[in-house]
């Protein structure tokens, strides 16, 4: 199918673009690489009376990694996943973000662009959840700041007014000591995840000193195992360790039955992949290894 | 109402003006206003590949982009392969090995080939997979394709 009719606006400067969602407010859609929102528009599950395209707005096509990592609003997938730098300061994103899609996707698609479309399967959200990341957005009248804790509210709906953009995400630095590792189990490559896990663990002394358990597919928004978390914390790390802040995790999410698969074998998977996730996590975080 | 924007847009190298709708997919731009129907649709919403052309070099979706949204930029499509009535040399392994049967996906694996192969000339077997995992292929079950893709790597490793 077409898309529907709309108005079509390709702002030059931010503040234009700023100015054209505090007039059309929830009637305009902002088109940035329009991975998600075209085929919405082409199937006429979204029919916006405005358009605002992103796209020519200069200076949002960065990735910067001197402290933790920013990505500006139109930084492509494929720009972020090819990067080395990203490598280096945020391994979780790079081994993450082969799974966004396939490459013809990734080419166009925007990482921002995906935590704004915030489906509760998509593998970035996750990636920001487990990593502190952080949204920044504006409006004409200012800026602030929202943790990705906060900013995704529920399907496909975040913390962004319609008179927002979020013009970058970032994350802090990872502290020395850090591991982390992305799981993912979809019935195909490409698809969204039938459940998916991010683990980062900080080891000082022998100890976990920091744990972060998120989860992915398995509830209405990524969320943080947090009985998961607090039983490994101060812990030495061991398979029995794991095994059971496995289990705990797999009890801290409520998952759906769907024709992709039913919420106890999404829980099952759960439980596999943050026992798996968090021996890799281990292992990195000891060995200095990528990731 | 429908907008009118006049696009300015290179393809296969060669400069083209036109008045497009704002909502005009460029996929439908380049079939219906441009003529080159070699660029086939699919699914219309991103999933099968079919349509797949290069944006700037970058093999993308044209079922996903808007015709305006290509104003000032390079798209490149299945016709910019053959030269002077002459298959492409990844063409002709397609080809060699029957690795298309009804041939209604094959110009979307093309265009999805050519720059990963520019960017990776000798990939192993398991990222060629990897790399057409966008496109579908409802004949041949892919198994040929991957043997093109092959066949095509022997050969250009074995010329000059």
């Amino acid at each position: 199918m077409k898309p529907a009719p709309f108005t079509y606006y390709d702002p030059h400067t931010l503040d234009e673009a700023l100015g054209l969602l505090a007039v059309h407010g929830d009637a305009a859609k902002i088109l940035a690489g329009g991975q998600s929102l075209v085929p919405l528009l082409n199937m006429r599950l979204a029919a916006p009376d405005v358009i605002v395209d992103i796209n020519r707005l200069p200076d949002l096509d960065f990735v910067t990694t001197d402290n933790g990592l920013r990505v500006g609003a139109l930084a492509r997938q494929a720009m972020v996943e090819r990067d080395a730098a990203v490598r280096d300061v945020a391994p979780l994103v790079t081994e993450a973000i082969a799974w966004v899609g396939h490459r013809q996707i990734r080419n166009r698609g925007t990482l921002v662009g995906s935590l704004a479309h915030a489906d509760p399967a998509a593998e970035m959200p996750l990636v920001f959840l487990a990593l502190d990341g952080e949204l920044h957005l504006r409006r004409t009248s200012g800026s602030r700041r929202v943790s990705a804790g906060d900013f995704f509210v529920h399907i496909m709906t975040t913390a962004l007014d319609p008179e927002e953009i979020a013009t970058e995400a970032s994350l802090p630095p990872v502290p020395p000591g850090s591991g982390s590792a992305f799981l993912e189990v979809a019935r195909r490559h490409g698809d969204f995840a039938v459940a998916a896990i991010a683990v980062v663990v900080t080891i000082e002394a022998g100890r976990i000193r920091r744990a972060r358990v998120a989860l992915g597919g398995v509830g209405p928004t990524p969320l943080r195992a947090t009985r998961a978390e607090e039983r490994l914390v101060d812990e030495e790390p061991t398979n029995e360790l794991f095994v059971e802040a496995a289990l705990a995790a797999s009890h801290d999410c409520e998952p759906v039955t769907d024709i992709h698969g039913t919420a106890e074998y999404r829980r099952e998977l759960v439980r596999t992949m943050v026992y798996r996730g968090l021996g890799r996590a281990v292992v990195r975080a000891r060995t200095g290894a990528a990731g | 109402m429908t907008e009118i924007r006049c696009i300015q847009v290179a393809i296969n190298e060669q400069p083209q003006t036109a008045e497009v709708p704002t909502r005009m997919l460029l996929s439908d731009f380049l079939r219906y206003t441009v003529g080159l129907t070699g660029t086939h649709v699919g699914c219309e919403h991103g999933v099968c590949g079919c349509c797949t052309v290069l944006l700037n070099g970058d093999a993308v979706r044209s079922c996903l982009l808007f015709a305006v949204q290509a104003d000032g930029a390079e798209v490149t499509t299945v016709e910019s392969l053959t030269r002077e009535g002459s298959l492409h040399p990844l063409q002709a392994a397609f080809r060699q090995e029957h690795a298309l049967q009804c041939g209604f996906c094959t110009a979307g694996f093309l265009m999805t080939l050519i720059p990963f192969l520019r960017e990776n000339p000798r990939p192993s077997a398991s990222e060629i997979r990897e790399a057409v995992s966008g496109n579908l292929c409802r004949c041949t079950g892919y198994v040929n394709i991957i043997r093109a893709v092959q066949s095509y790597v022997a050969l250009s490793r074995n010329s000059p």
